[in-house]
């Protein structure tokens, strides 16, 4: 059997057209997903039972254990951190957010590690966007900044930007100019009509100068910039300003160096400033499959993307304060609860020590280093494969995730809702 | 469940005020309840449920709002209760506090105005976190391009055929066209200057856009008609676009006992003056052309002063306000089918424009004679919250309180309108047309609005007298006794009880299934395997809303076989 | 003597880090991530043997990683795969914003006869270090 226009549970290009070939209720070929996500649907080790760590070993056990535990160390905590939630469907977002409310914990995302500071970016500034077809459809020059699909959302390019053929690009590739901006000369450079190549922490001076010579006031601007020549940013600037349709596609280089959410604020102006010339967007090349989903659910539920403490039962947002990474490297959280991601390896070892010491439960249907440090372990089916629901594209398009074949373990979701089931058990014997 | 002793406003039924038992059972206004429940309303004001028949309150738009508006999710932060989720937000309050804000002034379904096909599903998504009320979302249609292609090539069937099948992929209820032209134009940064500009690379123009989406609906038999955003919204000098506008679809009649066509916050259409400069209203032309012409209806648009965010799928007016006010500015193009933006906003009382339109919003509706005519909206939030709802009812109930608000406007909103003229207070009938009866029929929501046997259950009850009270004297106790309703009753439970939330349930949703002959369905199909095929970013085998996002499906039927 | 080079980190998704992010146990991704890569004359002046590794040094923290040659990446700039390699060098602070600097690294290179850490002897040690 062939399953047809399965989406992808990988990055945030959420492709849609995968298809997936079962026999015998296990995954036996994938056809047109990238490296990424074949590598993924086709599976990997998993994490067979539920488990609780007694004596520092982590042994096996009943889901019906693995909740009560998981249940009442959320409920005993003072300053439970519930975190994660990119590599998983809305449905237990939702749900997650609720068991927040009830505990009165922090609930964050893996956008506080990844494309946080975009998101402040645009509280500064708003975000002109489009969906990926606009720009498939309509754009002319693809400006790559901080961005390297071809090793990180590696179909990007072929079905939605530079190489992809729409209504008004006939001529895919070759009717479109790519400049890229990066610290070093990446995969993706390589297709670029024009490369920048600037110095690491620079990106806010570029941009800057970049946003003059497009006012008409490059004369004020020196004739290097940040180790960039001036010719060369008033090439750029030229190709922007003759675009009938540009688009700069922002990626982690900007987010996680120095400037951070100043950086995507100064790149979101520029697009805002070219939109006084020439029609431009902007869009976040959001990492994991649904990190942009979690956004909206929280958004919807609580008012903010991410970092919302509800300890005091009205939601609190102030990054910095609230994210997952204050929390951890302040020592402040006193339980944690991980759905779906791996701090353990993605966050900085120093940050990750304040998981040691404290109970840390995880959810997830593959084993990695936050297995290391958890004490209750509950694996699930893997979203988009064996569960379905809802995720949102890097361009905020909701689409719904499909089950593949039949999974032995609970979904996320079921998961989330058996802990929060006996949370509230628990609150109403007290 | 019997509503007793209550003075009754049903205006459909033509009960003006009469003391009346009013029955529930079932959910359902009956003859006779045998249950036993009783509701002394002695003293009080009943009417059926509050209608909100255009507010953005779900979807993308509403959500980018409030991701760039963290500043807006700070105001109003009530904690969570043991009943009640927690609430944030002002212009964009999050899902709940929006459930919670309409039961609380008394109504009890709200329409969200605008869904794009591709992203409907996030409004769903949305709606269904909205608690208590029963909702619908309209459809966007006017630059969609397979719409723009059947207009130019005059393929009326077809044209109804996609606009059924849109319906049905979005699980909508009716049809939404903004700017129409303008939001294709706007792909490549551009914008359509009246109804006969054509839109670049289509070769139609907005005036065949509305009257083949006006004849498809009207073919089609919607229960709702188009409900139209014009073009050049926002923009001084703009009434003459608008009543060009409806001049171009006088000819087309309705298939069904309601409106042709309803042009929505008219307040933001009615404008005069070469530019910002002489600025002045035009809503007694407007006004004016609506009294000769009993086919087209309205909604206010009243702008509330203090902090909005604006939001539309007229993109090239959202950059333009972000241009003129130096305001954050985010953007949402959708591939095939629109645009859109988000810019949010203060309204100033001393600011000549913003004082000028608080007064077009009330001229429209006070000078428009039948109130069957109107609906009371501040397209929430783009002219302001829907919590200031009262508000407005006590500006139309009160000439009095309409002078002492101008003394502290800007004196242009005197100059430059005819509000310090018009002498007309609402009555309590007339109210209750445009925020209950008026909508529900605008909408054709034939058990909502009223409260004859067999409607919905659905009755808001407030601790105001109307036979002792003179709301124009009294004007600050009728938008108190607004604000809180004393009951507010959705399917016959009580969810309002003193002004607070008793129970929570979740409504329904409302949306409309035309059927269409096979053939004009099949050319639409085939139509659209080309253009996945070719242009959208994903496949149709995943576009269509699938039935997890809604449901309690309240499905109305229409359609040419 | 040993040499130091002083270099701007930048860590970052690869292809083969991606494809085995979801098997972190796996030999594949420790040998996917557990790596940095050096401008060709950075490596040279480093004197790292073919398959040599590095130790990568800052305030926060060192760690032993596999080095290798580069093209496109300039002097005085490595890239390591994001993971927990490179993050055992990443500092806590995040700007008031609750992101850390995962590029833009301040970092002391040197060549290093020490073996890389497995992912298990990676965590295990932090856990003997408890709270830093």
């Amino acid at each position: 059997m062939i399953a047809e226009d399965v989406l992808c549970p990988f990055c945030g290009c959420l492709c849609d057209d995968i298809k997936v070939e079962v026999e015998e209720g296990k995954i036996v070929g994938v056809k047109r997903a990238c490296r990424l996500g074949s590598s993924k649907i086709l599976g990997h080790e998993r994490t067979t039972a539920p488990m609780i760590r007694v004596d520092g070993e982590l042994l096996e056990t009943t889901y019906e254990e693995a909740y009560d535990q998981a249940a009442q160390i959320l409920k005993e905590a003072k300053r439970p951190l519930l975190y994660g939630w990119c590599s998983t469907v809305c449905e237990t977002a939702k749900l997650g957010i609720l068991l927040a409310e009830e505990v009165g914990g922090v609930v964050d995302s893996t956008a506080t590690v990844c494309h946080g500071p975009s998101i402040i970016g645009i509280e500064e500034k708003g975000m002109a966007g489009a969906t990926l077809g606009q720009i498939k459809n309509r754009a002319d020059l693809i400006v790559f900044w901080g961005a390297n699909p071809a090793e990180a959302h590696p179909r990007h390019t072929v079905r939605y930007s530079s190489n992809a053929r729409g209504m008004f690009t006939p001529d895919g590739r070759g009717g479109r100019k790519v400049i890229v901006v990066d610290v070093r000369e990446t995969r993706t450079a390589k297709n670029a009509d024009k490369f920048i190549l600037i110095k690491p922490g620079t990106d806010y001076e570029v941009l800057s100068a970049l946003r003059m010579i497009v006012q008409g006031k490059g004369e004020i601007v020196p004739e290097t910039v940040a180790g960039v020549a001036k010719s060369d940013l008033e090439e750029a600037a030229a190709m922007m300003l003759a675009a009938k349709f540009g688009v700069v596609l922002i990626g982690l280089g900007l987010t996680h160096s120095r400037g951070r959410y100043k950086n995507v604020d100064n790149a979101l102006s520029l697009v805002a400033d070219l939109n006084g010339f020439t029609k431009f967007v902007v869009m976040a090349m959001r990492g994991h499959y649904n990190v942009a989903g979690f956004g909206q659910v929280c958004a919807w539920s609580t008012g903010f993307p991410m970092a919302v403490d509800l300890s005091r039962g009205a939601p609190y947002f102030n990054p910095g304060e609230t994210a997952a990474c204050d929390l951890l490297a302040k020592r402040e959280a006193d339980a944690m609860m991980v759905v779906a991601a791996d701090p353990a390896s993605n966050f900085p070892r120093a940050t990750v020590g304040g998981m040691v010491e404290i109970p840390v439960i995880q959810i997830d249907p593959f084993p990695n280093p936050t297995t290391l440090l958890a004490d209750v372990v509950i694996p699930t089916a893997v979203c988009g494969i064996e569960a379905e629901g809802t995720a949102y594209r890097m361009d905020g398009l909701s689409l719904r995730m499909k089950k593949v074949v039949d999974s032995p373990y609970p979904t996320d979701e079921e998961a989330v809702r058996e802990i929060l089931d006996r949370v509230r058990r628990l609150s109403d014997d007290n | 469940m019997i509503i007793e002793g209550g003075i009754v406003y049903d205006p459909r039924n033509g009960i003006l005020g009469e003391e009346m038992e009013i029955s529930i059972e079932d959910g359902r206004v009956v003859e006779e309840s045998r249950d036993g429940d009783k509701i002394d309303a002695r003293g009080m004001l009943v009417m059926p449920g509050g209608l909100d028949a255009h507010a953005h309150i779900a979807g993308a738009k509403v959500n980018t709002g409030r991701i760039m508006r963290p500043e807006d999710g700070r105001r109003g932060t009530e904690a969570r209760t043991k009943l009640l989720r927690p609430q944030t937000g002002y212009t964009v309050p999050n899902c709940y506090a929006i459930g919670y804000r309409y039961a609380r002034l008394g109504y009890t379904t709200a329409f969200e105005a605008a869904t794009p096909i591709l992203e409907a599903r996030h409004t769903h998504e949305e709606l269904e976190e909205i608690p208590i009320v029963d909702k619908g979302a309209l459809t966007l249609f006017g630059n969609n391009w397979e719409v723009l292609e059947c207009v130019r090539d005059g393929d009326l069937g077809k044209l109804a055929a996609f606009v059924a099948w849109g319906l049905r992929a979005s699980r909508g209820y009716g049809v939404k066209v903004v700017n129409p032209g303008g939001g294709e134009a706007w792909g490549f940064g551009g914008n359509v200057k009246g109804i006969d500009d054509p839109v670049p690379n289509f070769d139609v123009t907005p005036r065949q856009i509305i009257r083949g989406l006006m004849r498809a609906n009207e073919a089609l038999g919607l229960p709702h008609s188009v409900h139209l955003h014009t073009n050049n919204l926002g923009k001084p000098g703009n009434y003459e676009t608008t009543l060009e506008t409806l001049r171009a679809v006088e000819d087309i009649a309705a298939s069904r006992d309601r409106q042709v066509l309803h042009v929505t916050h008219m307040q933001f259409s009615a404008y005069g003056g070469t530019g910002w400069r002489d600025f002045e209203s035009k809503a007694p032309e407007i006004a004016d052309y609506f009294n000769r012409h009993q086919q087209f209806t309205m909604d206010m648009g009243q702008l509330i002063f203090g902090s909005a965010t604006t939001m539309t799928a007229d993109a090239p007016l959202e950059y333009g306000n972000a241009r003129l006010l130096k305001a954050k500015w985010s953007n949402h193009d959708i591939e095939l089918e629109e645009s859109s933006g988000v810019v949010p906003l203060v309204y100033g009382r001393k600011m000549p424009i913003n004082a000028i339109q608080w007064a077009i919003g009330l001229e429209l509706a006070l000078l428009t004679e039948d109130p069957w005519q109107m609906i009371m909206t501040t397209d929430h939030p783009n002219g302001g919250p829907f919590v200031n709802y009262p508000e407005v009812v006590a500006l139309l109930m009160s000439r009095p309180k309409r002078e002492e608000e101008l003394k502290t406007l800007h004196e242009l909103a005197s100059k430059r309108s005819s509000l310090p003229s018009i002498e007309r207070e609402m009555g309590w009938n007339d109210i209750a047309i445009v925020t209950r009866a008026g909508p529900a029929k605008i909408l054709g929501l034939e058990e909502k609005g009223h409260l004859g046997m067999g409607a919905d259950g659905d009755v808001s009850i407030y601790d105001i007298d109307p036979e002792k009270i003179d709301p124009s004297k009294d004007h600050e106790k009728v938008k108190a006794a607004l604000s809180r309703a004393k009951y507010t009753i959705k399917g016959g439970e009580v969810v309002v009880r003193n002004g607070e939330l008793v129970a929570v349930p979740q409504g329904k949703t409302y949306w409309v299934e035309a059927s269409v002959p096979e053939d004009e369905a099949a050319k639409v199909r085939a139509d659209l395997v080309d253009k996945f095929a070719k242009y959208y970013s994903i496949q149709i085998s995943n576009y269509m809303v699938q039935d997890a996002y809604v449901t309690s499906p309240r499905i109305v039927r229409a359609g040419v076989i | 003597m040993v040499i130091i080079l002083k270099a701007i980190m930048i860590s970052g998704r690869t292809l083969g880090q991606g494809a085995t992010c979801e098997a972190k146990m796996s030999p594949e991704f420790f040998k996917a991530t557990s790596t940095c890569a050096l401008a060709e004359s950075d490596y040279d002046a480093l004197g790292i043997p073919k398959d040599g590794n590095v130790l990568v040094r800052t305030r926060s923290g060192e760690v032993v990683v596999s080095a290798k040659r580069e093209g496109g990446i300039p002097p005085g700039l490595i890239f390591m795969p994001m993971g927990p390699w490179a993050n055992a060098v990443v500092g806590p602070k995040t700007g008031g914003c609750g992101t850390p600097l995962y590029k833009g690294v301040e970092v002391e290179v040197t060549g290093t006869d020490r073996r890389v850490k497995g992912v298990r002897e990676l965590f295990a040690d932090l856990e003997t270090e408890g709270q830093r």
